[in-house]
This record gives C-alpha cells, structure tokens and sequence, in this order.
C-alpha cells in the first residue's frame, strides 16, 4: 500500500516537473494578486502590515484552488484514472499520493514564497515565521478539501466556477485559523493555539477527505 | 409489532410514494395555513412590546424560525442523501432535491430579516457576527449543492456527486460554525448577542413555537409539491406516469 503510495507521488512529480509552466503560473498568480492590495488600498505600511495576514491567506487560497482543476483532468481524459480506480489498491491511497504530490508542487511553492510577500508588507520575524508554520499546517487542508470539490466537478462542463462556490465556503475555517495564526503572533498573543487547531484540522482531513474523494472519483468514471 | 410493521420501501419507489406526497402535502398546507396565521396574530398583537427594543423585535418571529429552518433543513438533506447513497434509492435524492430551494430561502429569509431588524437595532444592516456569517455560508453552501446538483446531464449520477457533498458539507458545519465563533470573538471581545430566550416573555416564546411549527409545515407542504414535480419530471419515461398523463389526470 505504501508503494503504491510513493509510485502515485513520483509519477505526478514527474508528469508535473516535464510541465513546469504550470507550478509557475499558480505561482505568479500568487504573487500578482497579493501585490494587487497595496494598490487599491494605498501604500502606509501600518494598514498593510495589518492587513498582511488575511491577505496572503486569501491569495493562498484562490491560487491553491485554481490549481485544483489540473488534479485529476489529464489522468481522467486519458483514461489513467479509471485505470487506478480498476486496481486492487484500495482507493484512498492512490487518491493521498495524488494530493500529496499535487500540494508539493501548487502548495509548497506559495508557502516557499510567502516570506517574501510577507516582507513586502513589512512583517516582522515572528510574524513571517508564523506566517510560514500556519502556511505549511494549512495548505495541505486546501488540497484535500479541493480534492474533493475537483472530485466532483470532474468532466463537468462548468466545472472551473462551480468548483470555486463549492470549495469556497469549506476553505473559510483554514483561513480564520491561518490568518489568524500570524495575527495573533502579531499582537503579542502568540499564535499556538491557532497553529494547533490548523493541525487538527489537518490530521481530521487527511483521515476523512481521501473517502469523500475517492466516492466522488467513482461517481465521476461511471 | 408484526402486525403493524410497514414496509418502508415500498415508499421508496417514486410511484407509490406520488399519490401519498399529494397527501402529505395537501395536509401540511393546512396546517401551515393555519399555524401560521395563528403565530402572526400572536407575534403582532398578543406578545407584548419589548421594553428595550420597542416593536421592531418583532421581526424575530418570523427571523429566528427561519434561522432554524435553514439549519434543519442542511441536516435533513444530508440524512436523505445518506440514506440514497447507502441504500441506493432514488426518491432519496429527490427528496434531498426537493427540500434545497427552501432551505435556501430560509436562509436567504433568516439573513434578510436580520439585517432590517439589524438597521433599527445596532444602527447597520450588515454587521459581521459570528451568527450572521455562519448563515451568510450556510446559504453559500446550499446554492453550491443546487449548482452542483443542475450541473449533471445523468440525474442519477448528480443525485450521488450532490450527497457526497452534502456529506462533506454537514461534517462541516460545526467546524465553520465553530471557527467563525472563534473568528468573531477574538476579534472584538463580547458580541451582541441576537437572542435572549432566557428572558424572553411566555407569550413571545409560545408565538416562536407556533411559528416555528409553521414553518414546518409549510416547509413540508412545500418540499411534498416540489417531490411530485421531480418525480414526474424524472419519470416522465415511466409507464406509470405515461399512463397517467394519458388518462388526463
């Protein structure tokens, strides 16, 4: 089981590292529109330092789901994914290697840049550390929950809208606890609690999404 | 007992379930007719000014129902769609189906009334309370299992992609509901809180009740109408419904 886990993650890196271009492009879009704020609010660094958390959060956000509609399509129009749904391994597996290696190359990158960002509206240490943790607790929750919202979507013909009203809503706890994180070390109260509720909601999404997602996967291929 | 025991599934086809929707319907109608006006009358005449907040309080007669419709109605779908999923029945899903666009309304209705009773009260329309935002997402939530649920050519295969979310949705719930407590608390300190039912005067809590059974009824009455409409137009190929409609009835 735990093979087929790692056969699952290396081959979507492979396929993901021949296309590069795309792990940039949710990048970018990352980077443009956490840079789109200071422009329409204006420039004083107080509003912005204040205003940091939520909005690096939300561009995480927005970037990690528009990354989601590459998770299954290619496997599902050449027929790859009815392929893993025929094998003998239990489903859910198969379905953690494909979020695992669709996070290391959509999620991880925008956590990487983050600190970035962060200085660019003058964070302090702590606060870009906190930035960092709550980051890296908090978009392999994204993924998951996107899993399944890509899950259902799959082969839809409106699917790139839909998948965001259906995702959206079910992202709102992660953003509270993961913006919250960084706001709270910001204020001095120290953002542990924050961070452990992320975990939490963490290890409870790596236990329950994989069902949900590999459910919605069979209904897809039927 | 085995005297009395029902087979439950032979409800569970849609043709022998049509004629008993019709039923069903019809007599919750009345009684939502009836409950209805009932707590109207109460809530605008019997129950007495409150002290503080004068006659706009009244609102909540029709608010706070509404509010706790829209959250039942979330938690009966996922049971209907629980059951569909596992015991494979169509008229699960219609169910389900069915009962959607009310709770959509009730939430619509529950976030509507908050704001007009909001404006006199706290002096806006729109404050973000934890309440208020757990609904606002509540009603997000709903117009995402409808836009899912049309979204599928093959009804039976959006009957099953719709349950899973409205799975996923209901596993939710209490942590959104939770986390945007939590949000809002640490945030501003002490909330306004919107009901005070410990001090709330008999009348006024008695009128709720009956408002509240009310839009039950009509939730009912309504979602029975709707069933007998999917129904017919998700069967329409059946012998049964062909039959019927040939007969004219």
């Amino acid at each position: 089981m735990l093979e087929s886990l790692y056969w699952v993650i290396r081959r979507d890196l492979t396929i993901a590292l021949r296309r590069r271009s795309d792990i940039f492009t949710t990048l970018i879009f990352f980077m443009i529109v956490v840079s789109l704020f200071p422009l329409g609010i204006g420039p004083e660094p107080d509003t912005l330092r204040l205003i940091a958390p939520g909005v690096v959060w939300v561009g995480a956000l927005l970037a990690s789901m528009l990354a989601l509609e590459q998770l299954f399509s290619a496997d599902h129009r050449d027929g790859t994914l009815e392929q893993m749904l025929l094998t003998p391994q239990p489903l859910a597996p198969l379905v953690i290697g494909k979020v695992v290696a669709h996070w290391l190359v959509s999620g991880l990158p925008l956590v990487l840049i983050s600190p970035l960002l962060g200085l660019q509206y003058d964070l302090p240490w702590e606060g870009l550390r906190a930035l960092i943790i709550s980051l890296l607790l908090g978009t392999p929750t994204l993924s998951l929950i996107g899993a399944i919202g890509a899950a259902l979507t799959l082969g839809l013909r409106s699917g790139g809208v839909l998948l965001a009203l259906l995702v959206l809503p079910l992202y709102v706890p992660v953003l509270i606890f993961g913006a919250g994180a960084v706001e709270a070390t910001l204020s001095g109260l120290g953002g542990d609690a924050h961070l452990r509720m992320l975990a939490a909601i963490l290890v409870a999404s790596l236990v329950l999404a994989p069902l949900a997602i590999a459910a919605a996967l069979r209904v897809a291929t039927d | 007992m085995a005297s009395g025991f029902v087979n439950w599934f032979k409800f569970s086809s849609p043709a022998t379930f049509y004629p008993v929707a019709r039923t069903i319907g019809r007599s919750a109608a009345v009684i939502a007719v009836i409950l209805i006006a009932i707590g109207l009358y109460m809530s605008f005449f019997v129950a007495p000014t409150d002290y503080k907040q004068g006659e706009g309080y009244r609102i909540i007669f029709v608010h706070v129902p509404a509010s706790w419709m829209s959250m039942f109605i979330y938690v009966v779908m996922a049971i209907w769609a629980a059951l569909g999923l596992i015991f494979n029945t169509r008229l699960s899903a219609m169910m389900a189906q069915s009962l959607a666009p009310t709770g959509a309304i009730f939430a619509f209705l529950s976030l509507w009334t908050g704001s007009f009773w909001g404006k006199p009260m706290w002096g806006t329309w729109w404050v973000w309370d934890a309440r208020i935002t757990s609904e606002l997402l509540l009603f997000f939530l709903y117009l995402g299992y409808m836009a899912l649920r049309s979204a599928f050519d093959d009804p039976r295969r959006g009957d099953r992609a719709s349950a899973i979310l409205l799975l996923v949705g209901v596993v939710n719930v209490p942590i959104i509901y939770y986390s945007v407590q939590w949000w809002n608390t640490l945030h501003q300190g002490a909330t306004i809180k919107l009901g005070e039912e410990s001090t709330m005067d008999d009348t006024m809590l008695i009128a709720m009740l009956i408002m509240t059974l009310g839009f039950w009824a009509y939730s009912i009455a309504v979602a029975m109408m709707r069933l007998r409409n999917v129904i017919l137009e998700r069967e329409r190929s059946a012998g049964w419904v062909r039959q019927m409609a040939g007969e004219g009835l």
